[in-house]
């Protein structure tokens, strides 16, 4: 058995494990799991486990067929939290077909993809999301009601929300996550987490930890935690904020000590084959109904497609770095995405579309003007380009894209495309309190 | 499994009875394109330089193993009387040598040693550095008593630094002797895995770990004080 197989199964016995889940998620970004017991182990390790993947979205096909979940030694994590699951660890999986070829349904597998594509030409790619959710209180409706009214820095100590705040980041720290900042948001009972860089595949798997400690810690408490784009109208939405940056033997691409900007070329690449390529990937980006909520004007999310250094309106922010060698930070920050999406492949598409952009060489639009107030009317660059106002004009943008098909391959981007047109007709049947507010009384 | 480099590649008799008893698994470098040649997959453990009758050759191939993208360490020369002023400003190309002729029981316990503090070879031994404490056969690490929960990686890092409290490892060797390269993240994975060990290891205990600014991590203090 090979030394990090070797690893886990000494760390099983030494520590007393007595179920392994295996994780994996699907093509919503939803994770999906199931158990082995410690004496399975070793066959999971040779040769996988064998599962029923007709009941997975995106998994099934015509015919059923059954799928092998292969764990990676390299992730295996204690659970470190949850009364009842103390002796749980976790690994997460790469699925395949019965055949041992990669299952084209696996969105693990698609940033691995993505990723491999950039390290041929020498990068490495990191991101670091800045993760932002509500914590409510279930009222007896079943409405939304937030725990608290604390805004932005608030310091509430007293308050049950930054308990829980409390004990998700020593949870996080402890798995394995370190956090670099958190705090209270804007609106009522949200709260931001900020996750620190590592490579994009490893901060995929962190992202989709990150969604699951926080529900069920909040749980523990009875609150409920979510990551719905925009659950309260008239209140900021919550957002994905993501850091971008690649490196080339160890140094940071993106920075260049020459450049006045210490903006390097294969920044100004990324940033325009982001700009150029936004609006095909906003439905990954944000693929919920619910994610359009929240990319409206006058709550801070991004309107327009645009890019600026002291504009936090745009939708690719240049943070200002520190000056310098090895640890600079230079960076950039795509604002679009929701924490409702599937981190695989949002971090696949958002990756693709700057490398197109670096080898295709585009040429990087204007920087958008400092100041908050006229932007969205003025500012908007690249010919006024918006983002897409709903999931239904997200989809019209992705169908026509090669970059979004490549990226994803055949199998997933059909089978998204037709999973969420499903999720837009269905909507749009929808009679909504809106109308009723509006029309019913007076027509 | 650590595999050496020995040069030449036709040992002289007592220093190939001497790896062979000692249980070393080596194989014979003759000249310096051997170094990539002969490579096996998980990378050379170590190297011994036996400087011999035209030492410029011996020279060339220590550079040969050092100066690559994964240098190879590490390395141990064996010099004779004669040539001991050779060594002044070759610092750089050895970790440690060794009179020629040998005593058996010297070489043996330097190789030894050498793997040892560069954690090469450990199997079945502990590693105890203050309220840190690694047991090698069983992967378990604890600090202060309380068990570490790390991932592979982690623990291979941590055990790495452990091996040689106080002394630095730049990023690049962390990499190549952690990770052996074919790793996403390049030398910056290194740095990310730090951060993630003394999350770990939690406030009181993270300072164990130092960053060495601008050259990379050591466990523990200085060496030189």
């Amino acid at each position: 058995m090979e030394r990090p197989q070797d690893y886990v199964q000494r760390r099983v016995e030494e520590r007393g494990v007595r179920l392994v889940r295996l994780w994996f998620t699907d093509v919503q970004g939803q994770l999906k799991s199931f158990a082995i017991s410690p004496a399975e182990l070793e066959t999971a390790f040779e040769s996988g486990m064998v599962f029923d993947g007709s009941s997975i979205d995106g998994f099934s096909r015509v015919r059923e067929e059954d799928m092998v979940a292969r764990p990676d030694p390299a992730t295996f994590e204690l659970m470190r939290w949850g009364g009842n699951d103390e002796n749980a660890a976790r690994m997460f999986c790469d699925i395949e077909r019965a055949d041992g070829s990669a299952f084209p349904g696996d969105s693990r597998q698609v940033l691995r993809r993505s990723m491999e594509r950039a390290l041929a030409q020498g990068f490495t790619f990191f991101t670091a999301p800045e993760l932002e959710y509500f914590l409510f209180e279930a009222d007896r409706n079943g409405d939304p009601v937030p725990l608290d009214n604390g805004s932005y820095f608030d310091l509430t100590t007293a308050d049950v929300a930054s308990n829980i705040r409390r004990q998700t980041l020593t949870t996080l720290e402890a798995m394995g996550i370190p956090v670099e900042y958190s705090f209270h948001e804007d609106a009522p009972s949200q709260h931001e987490i900020d996750l620190r860089y590592t490579d994009a595949l490893t901060m995929a798997d962190n992202v989709m930890t990150f969604r699951l400690i926080v529900r069920e810690i909040a749980l523990e408490h009875g609150v409920h935690a979510t990551f719905m784009p925009k659950p309260l109208t008239g209140v900021q939405g919550s957002g994905m904020h993501t850091h971008l940056s690649l490196f080339r033997d160890g140094v940071n691409a993106f920075h260049d000590p020459e450049s006045p900007d210490g903006l390097s070329d294969v920044a100004r690449g990324f940033i325009a084959g982001l700009l150029h390529h936004a609006r095909e990937i906003t439905a990954i980006t944000n693929q919920l109904v619910n994610s359009y909520k929240r990319l409206v004007t006058g709550y801070e999310a991004p309107v327009n497609v645009s890019w600026a250094r002291a504009n936090r309106a745009a939708l690719i922010r240049v943070p200002t770095s520190r000056e310098g060698g090895v640890d600079d930070t230079t960076r950039i920050e795509y604002r679009a995405p929701d924490p409702a999406c599937n981190p695989y492949l949002a971090f696949a598409v958002m990756l693709a579309a700057g490398m197109k952009g670096i080898e295709q060489g585009y040429e990087l639009p204007l920087e958008a003007p400092p100041s908050m107030t006229g932007f969205t009317e003025h500012g908007g660059l690249i010919d006024q380009a918006q983002l897409p106002q709903s999931l239904d004009e997200a989809l019209d943008e992705m169908e026509k894209s090669d970059l979004v098909a490549d990226t994803l391959g055949d199998h997933l981007f059909s089978w998204f495309l037709r999973n969420k047109r499903r999720e837009w007709n269905d909507y749009k049947a929808q009679v909504t309190p809106f109308e009723l507010d509006r029309y019913y009384s007076s027509l | 499994m650590t595999v050496l480099a020995i040069y030449p590649a036709d040992p002289a008799p007592e220093l190939a009875q001497l790896l062979d008893l000692s249980g070393f698994v080596w194989k014979g470098v003759a000249q310096p394109s051997d170094v990539d040649l002969f490579e096996p997959d998980e990378g050379w453990g170590g190297a011994i330089v036996q400087l011999g009758e035209n030492s410029d050759l011996g020279w060339g191939m220590l550079r040969a193993l050092r100066r690559r993208d994964v240098p190879v360490a590490p390395l141990l020369l064996m010099v004779r009387g004669n040539e001991l002023n050779e060594l002044d400003l070759r610092d750089d190309l050895f970790d440690d040598f060794c009179l020629d002729p040998f005593h058996p029981r010297e070489l043996e316990a330097r190789v030894r040693h050498m793997l040892a503090s560069s954690g090469g070879d450990l199997s079945g031994e502990r590693i105890e550095y203050g309220p840190l404490i690694l047991d090698l056969e069983t992967y378990e690490a604890s600090v202060n008593n309380r068990p570490l929960d790390l991932t592979f990686m982690e623990y291979e890092l941590l055990r790495f630094l452990a091996a040689t409290p106080g002394r630095v490892f730049t990023r690049e060797v962390l990499l190549s002797r952690v990770w052996g390269y074919e790793y996403y993240g390049g030398a910056r994975t290194v740095d990310v895995h730090v951060r993630r060990l003394r999350a770990k290891l939690g406030e009181e205990y993270a300072a164990l770990i130092q960053t060495v600014r601008s050259v990379g991590y050591r466990l523990g203090e200085s060496r030189r004080r």
